[in-house]
């Protein structure tokens, strides 16, 4: 076959993966499209090695197994709850790899580049890199192994604008500078850039890992994409920029879910510092008698199930909120039995999923698929916010921020201004929280002081909704 | 190859990404974000090639664990995607 039919082959590939996301705009064809667009990047593969000759390589092929059997291990065996890290790793692995190959095509490649490809080349570099190094301490972070909470450096600043300068000087001097010190440089510009990585992704407050991911997501894409400009591949070109843009899309998406910008949640404005959390309760705590709560009585507990069963079971009308708590609970299972018996009573049980509920963007729906809530039970959080008004009860499981209702009034809080859930109008609202504290924002919520139609069920949201569940 | 092609190139592939996700709902972004995890993976037809010409074993070895990470990146991002897609039902209405 001549070089162009090849080309011809690439282009159809690169056509079949944008009918495959065209797909995925519905959940009835999402599958088909995933599937589709797995086919074609096998197809495209298969095509360049061939085209390439270099199918024959026993190097490619060891390695090409090697991470398939890898892949196909993480995918299998990852837990629901725990997808958010795995994409942040796989974003991770995806821009080490851009990086490394730009590596190789600046520093060993026998093909002579021009001076734009080295230029883009080193770009590539940087940006996996940076990928690569927030990517690490994105998974640390969601994975518990390192605090969710902000981390700031002292000068975290200026040492961010210094890694910043550094790579700005150094893209080009690896652009033009040849054989070792050329590798010299590159190794530098990889070293400062991980650090840039780290750094950006360290500040940055666990209630924001939904924007960090889709930012990750979306560097990953680009680091591709100018992979694939250094070696002028079309292929990698197209689906890199494809994967870049919608990156960038998602990342809009909740930056406008949680009304902070891009460079507010890198500053790490969105989360309040310790010491900033601590005045502001302490402020609060005058006119709120939370204490008094926190400590229930055995007697307390089993009066405030009742009366929470008694609500329950007089509703007609039920919104369930679900937020990150339940993951952690793992009480998906009791929300599932919860929503079968409230239906065979006949009540009407709806879902509120907050845009940014989770650690991830749409990570609720995926916890509640994977226990058989259908799909047509989930409301994003515009098409539910007028129903609350005529809903007898919302029962919240394990969200904070995304319910709280001083988002609407409490001015110079990182939440002031974030879209939320308006619970508080139905005409009651029960929440199975692990505690009274405020949630990674760090602001109070209102809804835990003393209120005539609020009930708070404090303890494992999975062992609470089990006893009620018990009693209903 | 024309200088201008892949630029180009660029734009519009990013132009059309954009429009085509904007189309996705909220139900499946966890879903979407995984499977353009997947497509990131692509670099690894030019970890492929790289490695294939690559001069001395040390670029050799680099290349072979770019394709290593990269592939793991593809698989691992398509079944995963395919996993949580298969799990989305439709209630009786």
């Amino acid at each position: 076959m001549s070089a162009i039919s090849y080309k011809i082959i690439e282009l159809v590939c690169v056509l079949g993966i944008v009918s495959g996301i065209r797909l995925m705009n519905s959940p009835k064809t999402a599958r088909t499209g995933n599937l589709l667009g797995a086919a074609c990047m096998l197809i495209a593969i298969i095509t360049i090695m061939i085209s390439d000759e270099i199918f024959s390589l026993n190097i490619l092929r060891i390695s090409l197994v090697l991470g398939t059997v890898i892949g196909c291990l993480l995918a299998m065996y990852v837990t629901m709850t725990r997808i958010p890290q795995l994409v942040a790793l796989l974003n991770g692995s995806g821009g080490a790899a851009s990086a490394i190959v730009a590596f190789v095509v600046l520093t060993g490649s026998s093909a002579a580049i021009s001076g734009i490809a080295r230029f883009t080349g080193a770009i590539a570099l940087v940006v996996g890199s940076v990928t690569f190094g927030g990517s690490l301490v994105a998974v640390a972070k969601l994975d518990g192994k390192i605090s969710p909470l902000p981390v700031v450096l002292r000068g975290h600043f200026i040492l961010n604008l210094l890694t910043l300068i550094g790579t700005v000087i150094l893209i080009p001097l690896v652009a033009i500078s040849s054989s070792n010190t050329a590798t010299m440089l590159s190794v530098l510009l990889i070293v400062i850039s991980l650090i840039f990585g780290i750094l950006f992704s360290i500040r940055v407050g666990g209630a924001d890992m939904p924007i960090t991911i889709s930012l990750l997501n979306s560097l990953s894409g680009i680091a591709a994409a100018t992979v694939g400009l250094a070696t002028s591949n079309l292929l990698v070109v197209a689906v890199g920029a494809i994967v870049g843009s919608a990156g960038i899309v998602l990342t809009k998406i909740m930056c406008r879910a949680m009304n902070s910008s891009i460079l507010d949640v890198l500053m790490g404005k969105t989360s309040l510092s310790t010491a900033t959390q601590m005045a502001l309760n302490s402020v609060g705590q005058d006119s709120s008698p939370q204490t008094s709560r926190t400590t229930p009585t055995a007697e307390n507990i089993s009066a405030v199930l009742n009366k929470a069963t008694a609500i329950i079971g007089a509703a007609k009308k039920i919104i369930i909120v679900p937020g990150y708590g339940m993951a952690l609970a793992q009480a998906q299972v009791q929300v599932k039995q919860l929503l079968a018996i409230l239906e065979a009573k006949g009540k009407q049980v709806k879902f509120a999923i907050h845009p940014v509920a989770g650690r991830m963007p749409g990570h609720m729906n995926v916890l509640l698929a994977e226990v058989e809530v259908p799909y047509d039970k989930l409301y994003p959080m515009e098409a539910i916010n007028p129903e609350f008004k005529e809903t007898d009860v919302a029962l919240v499981v394990g969200a904070n921020d995304v319910v709280n209702p001083a988002a609407r009034t409490a001015e110079g809080t990182p939440i002031y201004g974030m879209p939320v859930l308006s619970v508080d109008e139905a005409h009651y609202v029960i929440i199975c929280n692990k505690d009274t504290c405020p949630g990674y924002a760090g602001v109070n919520n209102p809804l835990y002081l003393p209120r005539q139609n609020t009930i708070v069920l404090l303890g494992d949201a999975a062992e609470t909704l089990s006893i009620l569940l018990e009693k209903l | 190859m024309n200088d201008w092609v892949s630029p180009i190139l660029f734009f519009i592939a990013a132009t059309v990404g954009y429009r085509l996700i904007s189309d996705v709902p909220s139900l499946l972004h966890t879903p979407l974000m995984s499977g353009m995890n997947a497509l990131s993976g692509v670099t690894v037809s030019g970890a492929l090639i790289a490695t294939a010409f690559a001069v001395g074993t040390g670029s050799q070895f680099f290349g072979a664990v770019a394709i290593v990470l990269a592939t793991i990146n593809v698989v691992g991002g398509f079944l995963v995607t395919d996993r949580m897609l298969k799990m989305f039902k439709q209630g009786r209405l």
